[in-house]
């Protein structure tokens, strides 16, 4: 039967991409902005992610930290192989690139509503493009908070953002384990929930971080009075094609590559709940 | 139905002429043949080459080829292998990419060099193509690969007559009866003359059927057809449990019976190796010793292995139980949610090729509470 049409390679093959910009944002971590080497991929939403690939080494799944017209902006951590290949690219060196992959940060669908965004270390970095999004059409929400957590102060990301953010709308942050010289808040992001300064019961909330502080942000929330589907994370598995098909992403009844990595809570929050799901 | 005016009856011959013109249209011909202890799908050149006189005994754990005393040719349930391996490769490159002065230059996977036409493949079989069809070909970013393959493939199935013991398709709705996505499908009857009952399912099958010495079948060759699918309906021993699995599965994830088939569970992801939907893959990528040529390989993956739920900490899921919970509630139960139907076809491959006698339609027994 012929019952399939023959689908491109161009789905799987990476778009070469050149870097064009390497910051060091943390000991572990670096922000690359990236340009087109030929063909460029398609417009990627705030929430969405690309498969990269160090050439020879591998192929991640890292959301958009940020755009800069056709260009494409990632912050990775490097924690394994392909990573630390990726974090090492010096500008000029090309990396592979395709997507975007997976369902986006519905940043719209919150207008005339109060926002708050909560992080936990790389978490603010898939949520920086929310931020600049509500930033640059201030007007159409109401009241918008910023809350950040990071283990060290060493590790908080993006500084200069913050501090711009700041004076448009509120940013908290706090960390784990203060530093001597720290003069902010220490402990866990839960605790600056009740200095978000929003309405609850207007408020949509995205979340973004370990598994176990999304779930306990969604809970405070929820206490507080935030609507269950107003919360959203954005979560994490194993990738190997971002297309659907390499069966890794599963959580439960989702392919996060596909039904992720922004998923609502009251979707998510039956399947965290199980261990090892 | 096996009724009218398509019904057409062929014999040895015709079955031989089936090869010759599959063979002049450049198909290369896909089907069972006894091979290494069991009926393994292989290149086949001629009928001859059918496992003529063998069928195979199963059982949880358990395989045997066994003399026949006729000569029935697709009377053999499912062995070690399904057509998956043909269209959805254990290895396949993905791309090949060289550095240029430019960046980098990249092709694609090599198109296939060869047709399949699957002949001889049960039912059971043909429903796990349309499993992988639905997962890789019909999602929203199709696997290149796959559909490649599966483009201009041909399907000529042999409907059951002759269940065996770790078959459960009449339960899973996909068989003993062909009701759909064949070009051809026969019904092999032994009594009365070894002979074959021929139905077209698509142009292309009825236009093979034409070139074909046939002659219609009467109504009493079509009747033995109806009793022989039907009897192997009737006797099919094993069953999946009634009632909506997905919604069984989705209540059980905290059941205790999970830590009781890890305790007998080896986590050897054989059943998934063997499964003609467990489509899960994984890739590496290779450079060659300058460092100016990269290439990514897919292989078969399998959710029992511990690495294939690794994110950077460790994996997701890390004990056995999870494991095992994971495979049967993805085949039985989310991929409904995922993609519309089943993951198992009832082909039994699983249980008996489990090395512990795992049989997932006793598990799903015992999850909805059914005695054992």
């Amino acid at each position: 039967m012929t019952a399939v049409v023959t689908a491109t390679a161009s789905g799987v093959i990476p778009r070469p991409y050149r870097v064009i910009h390497r910051h060091e944002d943390t000991a572990d971590t670096v922000t690359l902005e990236l340009d087109r080497a030929g063909e460029g991929l398609p417009e990627f939403g705030p929430g969405q992610f690309a498969m990269l690939t160090a050439y020879g080494i591998g192929e991640v799944p890292i959301s958009l930290s940020g755009s800069r017209g056709t260009r494409l902006i990632h912050t990775i951590r490097a924690v394994g192989a392909v990573t630390r290949a990726l974090c090492a690219a010096a500008p000029g060196e090309v990396i592979g690139v395709r997507g975007p992959f997976g369902t986006q940060w519905d940043v719209g669908a919150a207008a005339g509503h109060d926002v708050l965004v909560v992080a936990g270390g790389i978490g603010l970095a898939p949520l920086r493009p929310v931020v600049e999004r509500l930033l640059a059409d201030r007007l159409a929400y109401g009241r918008v908070a910023i809350l950040v957590g990071a283990r060290q102060p060493r590790e908080l990301l993006y500084p200069g953002d913050l501090r711009r953010w700041a004076t448009h709308v509120r940013v908290e942050v706090i960390v784990d384990r203060p530093a001597p010289g720290w003069r902010g808040r220490s402990g866990l992001v839960t605790e600056l929930i009740p200095l978000a300064g929003v309405d609850a019961g207007r408020a949509v909330a995205y979340l973004c971080g370990p598994e176990v502080m999304m779930r306990a942000t969604a809970r405070a929330l929820l206490d507080r009075g935030v609507a269950a589907d107003r919360v959203w994370l954005s979560l994490e598995r194993a990738m190997r094609c971002g297309a659907g098909w390499c069966g890794h992403c599963q959580l439960g009844p989702l392919l996060l590559c596909r039904d992720g990595p922004v998923v609502g809570y009251p979707v998510a929050e039956p399947l965290l709940n199980v261990r090892e799901l | 139905m096996r009724t009218g005016d398509t019904a057409q009856l062929i014999d040895m011959t015709g079955l031989e002429a089936l090869f010759g013109a599959l063979h002049e249209r450049d198909y290369t011909i896909v089907g069972p043949t006894v091979r290494d202890g069991t009926v393994t799908m292989a290149e086949l050149e001629t009928a001859a080459e059918l496992p003529w006189g063998w069928a195979a005994d199963t059982g949880p754990g358990h395989y045997r080829l066994r003399r026949r005393d006729d000569d029935a040719g697709f009377a053999h349930c499912a062995g070690p292998q399904s057509v998956k391996t043909f269209l959805h490769p254990p290895r396949a490159r993905l791309w090949s990419a060289d550095r240029t002065p430019d960046g980098v230059t990249t092709t694609g996977p090599e198109p296939p060099t060869k047709r399949y036409a699957l002949v001889g493949v049960h039912p059971c079989d043909v429903a796990a193509l349309a499993v992988l069809d639905r997962v890789l070909a019909h999602g929203e970013h199709p696997d290149p690969v796959y559909t490649a393959r599966r483009d201009g493939t041909l399907v000529v199935t042999a409907e059951c007559t002759e269940p065996g013991e770790t078959c459960f398709c009449a339960s899973m709705g996909t068989g003993p009866a062909a009701t759909g996505g064949y070009d051809l499908a026969l019904t092999e009857l032994l009594d009365g003359g070894h002979r074959f009952l021929v139905r077209a399912g698509s142009p292309a099958g009825a236009d093979l059927l034409e070139r074909l010495p046939a002659r219609p079948a009467s109504p009493v060759d079509v009747a033995a057809a109806d009793t022989a699918v039907q009897q192997a309906a009737a006797t099919m021993p094993r069953r999946m449990p009634d009632g909506p699995l997905p919604e069984l599965i989705a209540a059980n994830r905290e059941s205790p019976h999970w830590a009781d088939v890890a305790s007998r569970c080896l986590t050897c992801g054989n059943c998934t190796m063997v499964c003609p939907t467990c489509f899960c893959v994984s890739t590496t990528d290779v450079t060659d010793l300058t460092g100016e040529h990269a290439e990514r390989w897919r292989q078969w993956d399998s959710c029992f292995s511990v690495d294939f739920s690794y994110v950077h900490g460790g994996p997701v899921r890390a004990s056995g139980a999870s494991r095992y919970r994971q495979w049967i509630s993805h085949k039985l139960g989310t991929w409904h949610e995922q993609f519309g139907m089943s993951g198992c076809v009832g082909c039994g491959r699983c249980i008996a090729w489990c090395p512990a006698g795992i049989d997932i339609t006793r598990e799903a027994a015992a999850l909805a509470g059914e005695p054992s």
